[in-house]
């Protein structure tokens, strides 16, 4: 095992070549990782409440989004963004904005399921009720529904956090900076340590997502105490 | 957009042979890493239910390394880190015989049967203790107990998400063309970089893996319908 590699080029890892060149490594993930699901989060709730909507039109709409991007390996909705964008625009987009596109896309979809499943949890009764004391549709949504049930959903979403954490490995395809990414450059740049260089960057990935995993599985536990059931 | 669509050209002639050809080597990478998955995460699980500790630890740390670890990394690390403590001998045989699509294989099995032992584990746990011990004390033994009671009900369970998972499986198989495995993802970009009709090319590879998600979606759908009602709780 050859570990000098890893060690001489560990900052590398950690921040790219930050303060003289541009972000990269772990920091590039995390930063990727936290744009990403806030903006799939918004898009998620959206597509999650049209999929709940009487509205016929808006509710197949999101069917058709969700079920798309469900079936679609992420590696070629990147792909599709990537080619797609030059064309469409006009000028070439760089390939961050590119990844984050793809990444909201595709982790959107997986939200609006969540919510959809979230939403549709929660016992009728607290629907009716609100609607019943004089709230509307809308006010009950804001006001009764998806308090109690975002608070359900919170494992959920740290879940899809994680996956997505691990899916911005995938990058890295397209030439984004982040920690796989880094770990290429370096292993192709040393040449005689490629495993220990993947063993420590596997190590890295598994820190993040294991804090995190069970950290929602602690949460779960927590709030279940809260749930509201029918009875 | 000024693109002229010429679907003509990957529909028929080498192109087409080559999006055949991939479609195949996508189909053989996941069958093949599906039934050792499914074979490895069964033995996980099984580890992870003795009440012998070091097994049950060494599961629980396969477990969750392997979920939480990005595939493609894994894929890199099978690829270029597993020769370097691997006999010369053996990897001489292995760059003779396709290592792309056995390092392929080995990652795409290692993640997904970490997934599928827990899918295997939470699908016995959430059989009701008291159905174990009701069929002990109806005069069954302990196997008799997993074969008719315990097993049946929980298979029910677990053949929905198991499926899911293949699907995933499916899907994920689309990150072996980094190593140069020639699935049909890597024909798409092949097609693209030969001759810049990459719009078709990859329609083609999409549709093909929407198909197959969403014939098997409905058919998960129809059996939650069908047969998830009759579970006893």
């Amino acid at each position: 095992m050859r570990f000098d590699p890893v060690i001489n080029n560990f900052d590398y890892f950690l921040w790219g070549a930050f303060p003289q060149g541009p972000l990269g490594g772990l920091a590039m993930t995390i930063l990727l990782a936290a744009i990403s699901i806030f903006l799939a989060f918004w898009v998620g709730l959206l597509f999650g409440l049209m999929r709940n909507s009487k509205n016929k039109i808006i509710r197949y709409a999101a069917l058709v989004y969700i079920e798309i991007v469900r079936g679609t390996p992420l590696l070629l909705l990147i792909f599709w963004f990537y080619f797609l964008a030059p064309v469409i625009v006009g000028y070439s987009v760089p390939e961050l904005q590119t990844t984050v596109v793809a990444l909201v896309v595709f982790t959107g979809a997986y939200i609006a399921e969540i919510v959809r499943a979230g939403i549709e949890a929660l016992p009728k009764g607290q629907m009716e009720a609100a609607r019943g004391s004089g709230l509307s549709h809308f006010q009950a949504m804001r006001l009764v529904i998806l308090p109690q049930s975002l608070r359900n959903m919170i494992p959920s979403f740290v879940n899809q956090f994680v996956s997505l954490t691990k899916d911005t490995s995938l990058a890295s395809t397209i030439g984004v900076l982040e920690l796989t990414r880094c770990a290429e450059q370096v292993s192709n740049r040393t040449l005689n340590a490629p495993m220990e260089i993947y063993l420590t960057i596997l190590v890295m990935y598994f820190l993040i997502c294991y804090v995190l995993t069970s950290y929602s599985r602690r949460l779960e536990r927590q709030l279940s105490r809260y749930q509201a059931r029918d009875r | 957009m000024n693109y002229q669509f010429d679907w003509q050209l990957v529909l028929s002639g080498e192109y087409a042979d080559w999006l055949v050809s991939g479609f195949v080597t996508t189909l053989k990478i996941s069958a093949v890493s599906l039934l050792l998955a499914m074979l490895l995460g069964t033995a996980v699980a099984v580890m992870r239910m003795t009440k012998f500790k070091p097994l049950e630890w060494f599961g629980l740390a396969f477990t969750e390394f392997f979920r939480n670890t990005p595939l493609l990394v894994q894929i890199y690390f099978w690829y270029y880190g597993s020769n370097q403590v691997l006999p010369d001998f053996v990897n001489k045989w292995l760059y003779a015989h396709d290592f792309e699509f056995a390092a392929g294989v080995i990652a795409l099995t290692v993640y997904t049967s970490a997934f599928i032992a827990e899918e295997i584990r939470s699908g016995i746990y959430s059989i009701p203790k008291n159905q174990l011990e009701a069929s002990r004390a109806g005069g069954l033994s302990f196997v008799q107990a997993y074969r008719f009671v315990i097993l049946p009900q929980a298979f029910r369970i677990i053949i929905p998400p198991l499926i899911s998972q293949s699907l995933n499986l499916i899907k994920n198989s689309s990150l072996v063309m980094v190593i140069g495995v020639m699935d049909i993802f890597y024909m798409a970009r092949q097609i693209e970089s030969y001759s810049f009709h990459g719009f078709e090319a990859f329609t083609v590879a999409t549709l093909i893996y929407l198909s197959i998600s969403l014939v098997v979606s409905l058919c998960i759908n129809l059996y939650n319908k069908h047969f998830l009602r009759q579970i006893s709780y």
